[in-house]
């Protein structure tokens, strides 16, 4: 049985995560920055502290299911599973390029470990919900979980609030959902392009228990994913603060980063950033 | 040609009519008893899409997803990764009318074998009018890659294609009609998801029928016969994958083509068709069905008059096309 992993190394892994996002996107020369670096916490520590399964044999018929519904911040997730094993780091730079497994958005038949198919947004909630409805009430396994992530902007699309409906109505308590709480998608900030408040409110009318945390504390994500685990009369949602571009001062809160990779001094500049906990301390491995 | 045997008395007035949603309905609850994974969503037209006698063998593997036809697929997507085999109904005018994307990406591009059931489809639903009457459904379907698209000629076809799908492992679209229409074949006759079957042979013209059109193409390759013209009926449940191997020996013996299919032939059926034809064995076309426009309200009877799609409008038809255009292959 694997070790649980100390607060310590869970935040490191987190940042180990974006340095190598850093790099495979100025790779890839295209994809999104933004999101990705945001959600480094929320992936770590599903993938190193709270998810089951097993890397080298990903359909084990006991894991747990995890759904990115937003599939465009897929690369977070890609770097997670090589760091798990899934697959060999080395791959992370075929990313976006003719033949590569690591597809732009999430491609399940391409790549062992991932459980759909994403990209158009608000879909990937009602998959979830899907296999959590399965496990609660065909399968009857209470022993699985299914994890998944939104964007926020993604909220704005129907297909979200029917799988919210359907979620709440069928009280499956095996789904805990991630919102990742950016406040920013393409045209600009959230609350204007479609405002979304009230958000606690709006989910907990719709039958969920619902819990606000900071996107960034490990800890707190650790403790708000127990807490969702032990509800057993409800779905779960979980509103996660994320600061977009987390870890890149130039990046961060800058909703022009949403769709866009780093250019090759940038990307020096990023590294610099994330090795030296932007200048706080000597980098090491520079 | 294989042998497939025709319900006896098929042109008398009482010919014995039952809606394909009917065969439907009895074929998922059989699917149910034969794989245990078979599981049925609605969308809150339960009874009309006939999955109530599911929901009354297996009322535990039944689920009520109200009017959400996004929804509708992506649960069944999901489920489908746990492992089930779902079928999904409603309208084909709502799905894939409404949900073309999500089908598009989380069960075709995501290769998962949920069902989608497209009842009501085309101009003789009647009086509810053009929003319900889907036409562009086989279309829409056709065009998707890892989609199997299967248009049931009658009820007892419509009971095996239901069971052939829950097999096939693969995305797959039924398309199925609201009203009664006549029962030609028996339970004897052939079905092979990907198979088309020649119901009367003819060496004047051949008669691609796909759904319930192929009966009214039975009805009038009579009326033809009674006037000297030998039609080949060639009835093509499976629109996609195409029985390309069939469809051309017919054609390479006869030299003219027709097609028949209640939907917009454009891009649709008769679009299929014309497609193998213009590569493989160029033919003269004539194409029957609803072209660039929309249905309205009426009885069934008087909306298929309208559209031309009876057997007696069929066979004057196909009797000038025949009579004005040279025979190809000769």
């Amino acid at each position: 049985m694997k070790m649980q992993p100390t607060i310590i190394e869970l935040e490191h892994k987190a940042y180990a995560l974006r340095e190598d996002l850093i790099t495979m996107l100025e790779h890839a020369g295209s994809g999104h920055s933004a999101g990705p670096l945001g959600l480094a916490e929320l992936v770590t520590t599903l993938y190193f502290d709270i998810m089951k399964y097993d890397s080298k044999n990903p359909e084990w018929n006991e894991r747990d299911f995890f759904f990115l519904s937003n599939g465009h911040c897929v690369p977070i997730q890609y770097v997670a599973m090589a760091h798990a094993g899934f697959f060999e780091r080395n791959e992370l730079k075929t990313l976006r390029k003719l033949g590569s497994r690591l597809q732009g958005h999430p491609e399940r038949t391409k790549l062992p470990g991932l459980e759909n198919t994403s990209g158009p947004l608000g879909s990937g909630l009602s998959q979830a919900a899907g296999v959590a409805y399965t496990l609660q009430y065909l399968d009857k396994n209470s022993r699985r979980f299914v994890y998944a992530i939104t964007g926020d902007g993604e909220l704005n699309e129907g297909n979200i609030w029917e799988a919210a409906m359907f979620a709440g109505k069928y009280k499956l308590s095996q789904l805990i959902v991630f919102i990742d709480r950016n406040n920013i998608q393409i045209d600009g900030p959230t609350d204007e392009v479609m405002p979304l408040e009230d958000l606690h409110g709006k989910w907990e009318a719709f039958g969920w228990h619902v819990q606000e945390i900071d996107g960034h504390n490990v800890e707190s994500i650790r403790d708000a994913a127990s807490m969702a685990r032990a509800i057993t009369t409800k779905p779960s949602v979980i509103i996660a603060h994320t600061i977009p571009g987390k870890g890149v001062d130039f990046m961060e809160y800058d909703y022009r980063w949403h769709g866009k990779p780093p250019s090759s001094d940038e990307a020096k500049d990023a590294l610099h950033k994330l090795r030296t906990l932007d200048g706080k301390i000597t980098g090491e491995h520079e | 040609m294989s042998h497939y045997p025709l319900k006896r008395n098929i042109y008398a007035d009482d010919v014995e009519r039952e809606p394909t949603r009917a065969g439907f309905g009895r074929g998922l609850k059989v699917a149910g008893e034969i794989d245990e994974n078979v599981v049925a969503l609605c969308a809150d037209l339960t009874d009309s899409t006939q999955m109530s006698k599911f929901k009354e063998a297996f009322p535990d593997r039944f689920v009520e997803i109200g009017v959400a036809e996004q929804n509708l697929v992506t649960v069944a997507s999901g489920m489908a990764r746990a492992g089930k085999v779902p079928f999904t109904s409603s309208y084909a005018a709502f799905s894939p009318g409404r949900n073309w994307e999500q089908i598009r990406t989380t069960i075709c591009l995501n290769d998962q074998p949920v069902k989608i059931i497209g009842s009501h489809a085309g101009v003789s639903v009647g009086p509810d009018g053009a929003t319900h009457q889907m036409l562009e459904d086989i279309a829409l379907m056709r065009v998707l890659p890892n989609m199997t698209v299967v248009a049931p000629g009658d009820s007892v076809e419509a009971e095996k294609a239901t069971i052939a799908i829950a097999k096939n492992g693969k995305p797959s679209y039924l398309r199925l009609a609201r009203e009664k229409t006549p029962i030609f074949s028996t339970d004897d006759s052939p079905f092979e998801i990907g198979k088309a079957y020649v119901l009367r042979e003819g060496g004047d013209v051949s008669l691609l029928g796909t759904g319930t059109m192929t009966y009214q193409l039975l009805v009038a390759a009579k009326i033809l016969e009674e006037q000297g013209i030998k039609a080949e009926v060639v009835h093509v449940p499976t629109i996609k994958p195409l029985d390309d191997r069939t469809i051309l020996a017919s054609v390479q013996k006869t030299g003219r083509v027709v097609t028949a299919e209640e939907a917009q032939f454009a891009a649709g059926f008769g679009g299929g068709i014309a497609e193998l034809l213009s590569e493989k064995l160029p033919t003269p076309l004539l194409r029957i069905g609803v072209h660039d426009r929309f249905g309205e309200s009426g009885s069934p009877d008087e909306l298929l008059e309208l559209f031309g799609l009876t057997g007696d409008k069929m066979a004057k038809d196909i009797k000038h096309f025949v009579d004005t255009t040279p025979q190809y292959h000769r």
